[in-house]
């Protein structure tokens, strides 16, 4: 299906459905791992240009700590979980019980990577469990990957498959905060689900919308 | 084409193109296993720059494709638009970056190894057109964000963990 044309304000509807639900098990599953309060935005459903997405988490070039992982099954797709690095930081540090943790300053501690991708691995667990039991859809996730770096370089993966039917992305975007103390501390991170372009059928299906 | 004109900095995003002239230096930011191609003509200082995404256009599976996404067609393209700025093909060379793989974990997927194979097909593509490569700087598993200056010649590349380095 050309999605461009025929996604409705229904359709986008759904997907915001979908995102909420995924994100809101997400958030609470990372609350339970920090033992913190964990506050999400109802999520963002958009179509956006590439170079639109990349204004998404602060811009190209803005570094920041990324865990990407595909969904393959019935319905596929990219999944990223974008921290900016001092909230990493945060939540790995108290992970971990060391203050020291870096993700600024590397080679990092093996622990303190692979406490993140354990955090990564649980959130988004979480969130596309949440998605299946929703959907009814069988759908598994990779072993995620973990990266440090510019945003642009990591979500550009995100946008291959796309890439290849559109130059627009349809992207369900949850931000998730963190209780803050003062203001300068408000950063937040995001989910980003990138279904494929063939999955979005899939998705509509299984929730008995129309798609035609 | 969306141009940003700040500080005499050209900025080129995701699949686009762009020419410049001196004084103005090009750029493409948060190049991942995208590759940056950059065709330039050192005696008229005029510089090309294309962030390539994909290393085919039989790829698309669109009616009408934008050729800068494209290493095949957006090499041309670039060429093609150098050529209306007056530039002689016989004395264009090419400097590229990028082609990162920027996650190491294993799935069937091609889609995974996009970076390496953006590479080959950019090379590919200058040298079916004879545009000699004079530097590059690809591969690997780091964002790279590249600046050039047709005054000098000089790409810039700058990593996150790697430094900045003139290439």
């Amino acid at each position: 299906m050309n999605f461009n044309e025929k996604i409705t304000l229904l359709h986008l509807d759904v997907l915001k459905e979908i995102g909420n639900i995924g994100a809101a098990h997400a958030a609470t599953a990372l609350s339970d791992l920090l033992q913190k309060k964990i506050d999400m935005r109802v999520p963002d459903v958009k179509m956006v240009s590439f170079n639109e997405m990349m204004e998404l988490a602060g811009g190209s070039e803005n570094v920041v700590v990324g865990i990407f992982l595909r969904i393959e099954g019935d319905a596929e797709g990219s999944m990223f979980f974008v921290l900016p690095v001092e909230q990493a930081n945060r939540f790995i540090r108290r992970l971990i019980r060391d203050e020291s943790f870096d993700f600024n300053k590397p080679p990092c501690s093996e622990l303190g990577l692979s406490a993140m991708q354990e955090m990564g691995n649980i959130l988004s667990g979480s969130y596309l469990s949440a998605l299946s039991d929703f959907t009814g859809l069988k759908i598994y996730p990779t072993v995620p990957g973990l990266s440090i770096d510019m945003f642009g370089a990591i979500i550009s993966i995100g946008l291959i498959e796309l890439s290849q039917v559109s130059d627009t992305v349809i992207v369900i975007n949850t931000s998730i905060y963190e209780e803050v103390i003062s203001d300068d501390e408000a950063v937040k991170g995001h989910f980003f689900l990138l279904p494929d372009p063939d999955s979005f059928e899939s998705i509509f299906k299984a929730l008995g919308v129309p798609t035609t | 084409m969306i141009l940003t004109n700040t500080n005499d900095v050209v900025k080129v995003g995701i699949a686009q193109m762009d020419v410049v002239k001196v004084p103005r230096t090009i750029r493409t930011s948060g190049l991942g296993s995208c590759v940056g191609v950059v065709i330039y003509d050192e005696s008229k200082k005029i510089a090309g720059m294309v962030h390539v995404m994909l290393p085919d256009s039989s790829l698309s599976r669109t009616e009408t494709i934008n050729v800068a996404k494209f290493a095949d067609t957006g090499v041309n393209a670039l060429v093609d638009m150098l050529k209306r700025e007056g530039v002689q093909s016989f004395k264009l060379k090419a400097k590229i970056a990028g082609g990162a793989q920027m996650f190491q974990f294993t799935s069937d997927k091609d889609s995974m190894r996009i970076g390496p194979r953006n590479v080959e097909a950019v090379k590919a593509q200058l040298k079916k057109l004879n545009i000699p490569i004079v530097a590059e700087d690809t591969g690997g598993n780091s964002g790279r964000t590249i600046e050039f200056n047709p005054d000098t010649n000089k790409l810039n590349v700058r990593t996150v963990n790697q430094g900045v380095s003139d290439i």
